[in-house]
């Protein structure tokens, strides 16, 4: 309407205002875009809302038993009762055994992605096979585990045997986020480096990884978080139903053996959420909560280290 | 002097360096190898023995531990799996691209960013706290609501798997959009185009491998989760006629069973045959998705 009027009648004040209103094909595109914003953006809050709405759920029945206790006692009378002390000593044996393992062969790895790999079908086998490696089911690491390392290593079902598998399910993490650390780190810094004389060796260790520390460590953090909350790896490869193990003085904090089988939390939750009878379902929320808050509140520290980086990175 | 011969040994070292370096660089190619190797290796006597492919593949009779004349038919496994996968890729993939549009294209920064932690916590939720919620929550709100007499069905795995492959879809597909060279949209938006068509014409044609590769991602990731359907699908091998009926997968199979069998035996080699038929479809949708990705960047080098 108002386009006509602007090509049919001469100018005037009124048509100037006219010419530049909306017309319905721009009302109706403007109508369709906020139309638009608004259902895929209430379709996020939609994926957001179930978050906040479980963990208020988890928390709320978990309430109850959320003591210093329920962590540092052992689980009592066939787990009905007590804590969860000798499954998160467990958790930490398996996340800290893997870690060591995982971390300095992930870190090399990334290393020689960024700064050794050439653009060459090597290079590409090996970003396919990292990326093949973190697609794995969870439970065919499992298998592997027991096919691998339980059986034809003969180490048998340990803390060893899990934190191995653990080790290989995470390494894809660390070796993605020290390759982008990496890769964040100018390559001017570099050409530097190698102006002075230095080789590639001596320029990677000076220059390039302690600017790439944070980034690194973030992906270590996660390795952590994903080892932490893994179950299907470690059911047959060394995690166990029940242990007793001090709860007390300084043997409480080294209750397993390299070779010994022991408790996780994850698995922990698992059994007494399926398998046993006669759990109090605050017990069963309350270790819930401890394993999502031990989770999230990693994946916190990985987040906010980043966020502190991108605020002082200074290139 | 003593700087000299540190330089020395340095120069002497770095070979050594390097060759660790490299060794921990191909560690990855290795660990493939070795994870198919020994799944295959514990599955391979009963693959080429006596385990009937045909059987195998055809029928619904999992009866492992018959003791008369034990039945290992995987397909009602298989349907298990399909049903929740589907399920899941039919609510996840719609809603994880539609929050990747939003976050990428009408969303403000800061919310952005606050928006992109909530979806990352929700990625590091472990599957057995996934597991627990179906077992736990979802459970009795599912019969509440269906009517149904348990509520621990494909319904509840799918809805499960759909949250937590709603993170994938969403990142990859996030990064797809944001491959889209700007260019394309100050193009569109210089022709008079709205954000929304910006997104419909230009955007969602550019990326389309991009979010292929996303939805991909997505099925790879349910197919291969096993607590959570091990705790929320129930444990009924069976073909579902419905929603509500209860199933079970095939990653749950090996989870529920392998503690049960014998070193070695016929039933302990066949839960490692599903492993391996497993880990193929992984690396299928794996390699698939990949291609699919690298297609696009080699298109938009070229």
């Amino acid at each position: 309407m108002a386009r006509d009027a602007a090509t049919t009648t001469g100018p005037g004040a009124g048509d100037a205002i006219g010419r530049f209103a909306a017309g319905p094909v721009e009302r109706r595109k403007a109508l369709v875009e906020r139309l638009v914003a608004w259902l895929l953006g209430s379709l996020t809050v939609l994926l957001v809302l179930p978050l906040i709405a479980i963990l208020a759920t988890l928390v709320a029945k978990a309430w109850p038993v959320l003591s210093w206790a329920f962590i540092t006692q052992n689980p009592q009378t066939y787990m009905t009762a007590g804590g969860i002390w000798a499954p998160l000593i467990g958790t930490f044996y398996l996340v800290f055994i893997s870690l060591a393992v995982a971390a300095p062969i992930g870190v090399l790895a990334g290393v020689y992605l960024n700064e050794y790999a050439g653009e060459n079908w090597t290079t590409r086998l090996v970003t396919l096979a990292v990326v093949n490696l973190a697609g794995v089911p969870s439970i065919v690491h499992a298998l592997f585990g027991v096919g691998a390392f339980v059986l034809f290593a003969g180490i048998g079902r340990s803390v060893l045997a899990a934190s191995l598998t653990l080790a290989v399910m995470t390494l894809p993490v660390i070796i993605t986020s020290t390759k982008e650390a990496l890769a964040a780190v100018p390559q001017s810094f570099r050409e530097a480096c190698w102006n002075m004389g230095a080789s590639r060796w001596q320029t990677i260790r000076t220059i390039v990884l302690p600017n790439a520390t944070s980034g690194i460590l973030t992906g270590v953090i996660l390795q952590v978080s994903r080892a932490a909350g893994e179950t299907a790896p470690i059911l047959f490869t060394g995690a166990v139903f029940y242990v007793a193990v001090p709860d007390r003085g300084l043997a409480s904090f080294f209750p397993y053996g390299l070779f010994d089988r022991c408790m996780a939390l994850s698995y922990h939750l698992f059994t007494i959420s399926t398998q046993v009878t006669g759990v109090s379902e605050a017990l069963q929320y309350g270790t819930a909560v401890v394993l999502i808050g031990l989770v999230i509140s990693v994946n916190l520290a990985s987040i906010s280290l980043r966020v502190y980086l991108r605020s002082r990175k200074r290139w | 002097m003593r700087h000299a011969a540190a330089l020395r040994l340095s120069r002497l070292a770095e070979p050594l360096v390097e060759a660790i370096i490299r060794l921990c660089g191909w560690s990855a190619i290795f660990f493939v190898f070795a994870i198919f190797f020994f799944v295959f290796r514990e599955g391979a006597p009963m693959l080429f023995g006596a385990l009937d492919l045909g059987e195998f593949f055809t029928s619904v009779n999992w009866r492992p531990d018959s003791r008369i004349q034990a039945q290992y038919g995987v397909l009602a496994l298989l349907a298990g799996t399909a049903s929740v996968t589907a399920l899941a890729m039919l609510l996840s993939v719609p809603a994880g691209l539609g929050a990747a549009i939003f976050v990428s294209e009408f969303c403000p920064p800061r919310v952005r960013e606050t928006l992109k932690i909530v979806i990352e916590l929700l990625a590091a939720i472990p599957s057995v706290v996934w597991g627990f919620i179906g077992y736990m929550v979802l459970n009795p709100v599912l019969i509440a609501v269906t009517g149904a007499p348990i509520g621990i069905n494909i319904l509840n795995g799918g809805i499960i798997l759909a949250l937590m492959s709603v993170p994938i879809i969403m990142s990859v597909g996030e990064d797809a959009l944001k491959a889209v060279p700007d260019t394309y949209r100050e193009a569109a938006i210089a022709l008079g185009a709205s954000r929304w068509q910006v997104v419909y014409k230009v955007l969602l044609p550019a990326a389309k491998n991009g979010l292929l590769a996303a939805a991909l991602l997505g099925i790879g990731r349910s197919v291969g989760e096993t607590m959570a359907v091990l705790m929320a699908t129930g444990h009924a091998v069976q073909i579902p006629h419905s929603l509500l009926d209860p199933v079970r997968t095939l990653t749950a199979t090996i989870a529920a069973e392998l503690g049960e069998t014998v070193e070695g035996g016929d039933h302990y080699r066949v839960l490692f045959v599903i492993g391996t038929l497993l880990m193929l479809m992984a690396f299928l949708v794996n390699l698939t998705a990949d291609l699919v990705v690298k297609g696009v960047r080699g298109k938009q080098n070229g």
